[in-house]
């Protein structure tokens, strides 16, 4: 089993005549993932080049080819409005993948998702994939082994890093998810540690943090009390100095708040088995579930 | 982006918040037509990208032009050193004067964005003029909070209950009401991340002004302000950040002495984490992106190499969509050009990792590779180490 996605997973492309959708429709298809069209306002009744049927708009991409979806890679200024389009017509999950969305276009939408049965992930991630199943993003597909470990994190390349190391190791991965390294995202950690405590075939998860905001210290209290599997995590910029926005908009320690330090203790509190080195993920994961 | 406390100022004055009187000055010449235009007393405010300005001798009262002379003489080209700048300060380059205010109570407000219940959120407190984070710490009981709905935006009520918080009765809460609405105005139409005024001063004569001001604009939101880009002061910022931003390359320098270059964010900050755990001190953070080309590579080496403190790089970059022998044949046309003594350390995952190392290897230019972070990051930390004890 795997959370989010799987073989049975519909997906839309919104932006998928753009260079970087077009891009990664290819190699989302050639990991076998169920691509079943995408949406380029004013250019449906087209065909990518892909082959894929090109809609206007999300409602009729959806009726006519089932998708329950959706991947999302317009440029940035159009961002908000893609999600809450996707979100309108009911889907049922969104993968955002553009950077740089401004932050009061995501109080809005994060606001008005709130009454639909829409989930979000990212904007400003790398997206997600269920290893064997289906890919709906960016990362390499290759670096990836299906199995039991639950990888979610707010980083891209750190999380191949952590992923390289759990399948060179002999483990696999049952979904990877990256949400974003944004201030405001639409899937925290606590929302995704909920569906891998309740995925039977998860049996441990490597969670990846980074400095600012709270959404670390939401997920060791969750664990405390509501997690049953084992947890590793590595929290970075330990060595990032205060008030700096550390490439990510969402990594900045903001007036003393938000550091790795108060981030790190919480999950050891709860619990959680740190990795101090992001060389170690994997090790320290070996070391508690042997 | 963060700018100076006039331009702050000014925007607030154009959405009807009220400020004092006042001028700024971009020389010292200005700097005294604007205090005789002001008239004495006056209040010379320098004008750096930093809190803290009065306790660091930045903001000074002047009661007469000889007076202001002085001060401006000494202020002018100054470096400041408060709280917030770090030990190598800041250089005055700018000056606010402005008129001296008959203050009876100094007051705290503030809009930012809260990030777990993703509202903006207006904050105001009776303790003006410390420092909210001091507050928050100390008598977190002394803050009032009211989050904004999106759309909406703070209503008449939430308006109401944050100016009877701030103590305020009369014609002056009637005044503070048309305060706090306006500057959340500022806030919304700005696509502010901060707006704070600290403090916000009832006068003797029953005014509300916003004797301070401060705001930061949201870097993704600026495509829609193409004006506000125009208040971007490159003084304030490291020269040698400013240069990486016009490649679009994300660089932060530090102190320490291991220069890094990493492709994604993250990456490169647990780069930076692993160099200290093995005992070394990072250079910098250096976020090269997805496209390593030879060209992102070459201007990435000569940032990193600009800082003197540098004494070996570390290169790590995982390979995905981009390709390892791409980045390799990028890092070995960049060498080729540039005459470079610092050890560099190269370590490439992911993608074509061993076609990449074979480059590396054929090139006949001098690198140290390293299998995996671990190893990269005790080769990098040992080759500046020894750097460092033969220049002594």
């Amino acid at each position: 089993m795997s959370i989010l996605i799987d073989k049975e997973t519909r997906v839309m492309v919104q932006g998928i005549t753009g260079k970087e959708g077009a891009f990664h429709t290819e190699q989302m298809l050639k990991y076998s993932t169920k691509i079943v069209g995408g949406v380029t306002p004013g250019k449906g009744g087209k065909k990518s080049e892909h082959g894929l049927p090109i809609f206007n708009t999300v409602k009729e991409c959806i009726e006519k080819t089932g998708a329950n979806t959706s991947v999302i890679f317009v440029p940035s200024q159009f961002t908000a409005d893609a999600i809450l389009e996707a979100a309108d017509s009911c889907i049922e999950l969104v993968v955002c993948i553009t950077e740089g969305v401004p932050t009061s276009d995501m109080i809005k939408v994060s606001y008005l998702l709130k009454n639909t049965k829409t989930r979000l992930i990212g904007p400003n991630c790398p997206g997600v994939i269920s290893p064997g199943k289906s890919k709906i993003g960016i990362m390499p597909g290759f670096i990836h082994k299906e199995g039991s470990i639950g990888i979610i994190s707010r980083s891209g390349t750190l999380t191949y890093e952590a992923v390289a190391q759990v399948t060179n190791l002999g483990l696999g991965q049952s979904t990877c998810i990256g949400i974003g390294g944004d201030p405001i995202i639409g899937t925290s950690f606590v929302d995704l540690l909920e569906l891998f405590e309740k995925d039977k075939e998860t049996e441990a998860v490597i969670l990846i943090g980074e400095i600012g905001g709270t959404d670390e210290e939401k997920a060791a209290e969750y664990i405390k009390s509501n997690f049953s599997k084992p947890v590793v995590a590595f929290i970075s910029g330990r060595t990032a100095p205060p008030g700096r926005r550390m490439g990510h908009a969402g990594a900045i320690i903001a007036g003393g708040k938000g550091t790795a330090e108060e981030k790190i203790t919480a999950l050891s509190m709860s619990g959680v088995h740190i990795a101090n080195s992001p060389a170690d993920i994997g090790n320290t994961l070996i070391n508690i579930i042997r | 982006m963060k700018i100076h406390e006039y331009q702050s100022k000014e925007i607030l004055k154009r959405f009807s918040v009220n400020i004092p009187k006042g001028k700024p000055a971009l020389s010292k010449e200005e700097a005294i037509l604007a205090a005789d235009e002001v008239s004495y007393p006056c209040i010379i405010k320098a004008q750096i990208h930093a809190g803290g300005r009065g306790k660091g001798g930045g903001v000074k009262v002047a009661k007469s032009r000889v007076e202001a002379i002085s001060i401006i003489n000494e202020l002018f080209g100054k470096r400041l050193f408060t709280v917030q700048t770090g030990p190598e300060g800041k250089i005055v380059n700018r000056l606010l004067i402005e008129e001296a205010i008959n203050i009876d109570r100094e007051l705290y407000v503030s809009i930012v964005i809260d990030r777990e219940k993703a509202l903006p959120v207006m904050m105001v407190s009776t303790e003006g003029g410390v420092e909210i984070e001091k507050i928050a710490k100390e008598t977190p009981e002394k803050i009032v909070k009211e989050y904004a709905i999106p759309g909406l935006g703070l209503q008449s009520y939430q308006l109401r209950h944050l100016a009877f918080a701030l103590g305020l009765e009369g014609q002056v809460f009637k005044k503070g009401i048309k305060f706090l609405a306006s500057l959340f105005t500022v806030f919304r139409r700005t696509d502010a991340s901060l707006v704070e005024v600290n403090p916000l001063v009832i006068t003797a004569n029953d005014e509300i002004i916003a004797l301070d001001a401060k705001i930061n604009f949201d870097d993704n939101s600026l495509f829609r302000h193409k004006e506000f880009l125009e208040l971007r002061d490159l003084s304030e910022e490291e020269p040698s950040e400013v240069e990486a931003s016009k490649y679009n390359l994300n660089y932060i320098r530090l102190s320490g002495n291991v220069g890094c270059m990493v492709n994604g964010a993250g990456l490169a900050m647990a780069t930076m984490d692993i160099i200290k755990l093995f005992g070394g001190e990072p250079a910098n953070f250096l976020d090269v992106g997805g496209i390593a080309s030879s060209e992102t590579v070459t201007n990435g080496f000569r940032i990193l190499l600009s800082d003197p403190n540098v004494k070996a790089v570390l290169i790590n970059i995982f390979g995905g969509i981009v390709r390892c022998d791409r980045v390799a044949s990028g890092i070995v046309d960049a060498l080729r050009t540039m005459d470079i003594e610092t050890p560099i350390v190269v370590r490439l995952e992911g993608t074509n990792a061993k076609e990449a190392s074979k480059i590396l290897s054929e090139s006949s230019l001098n690198f140290i590779i390293a299998k995996d972070l671990k190893e990269a990051a005790e080769k990098a930390v040992s080759a500046a180490n020894i750097q460092r004890s033969s220049k002594l």
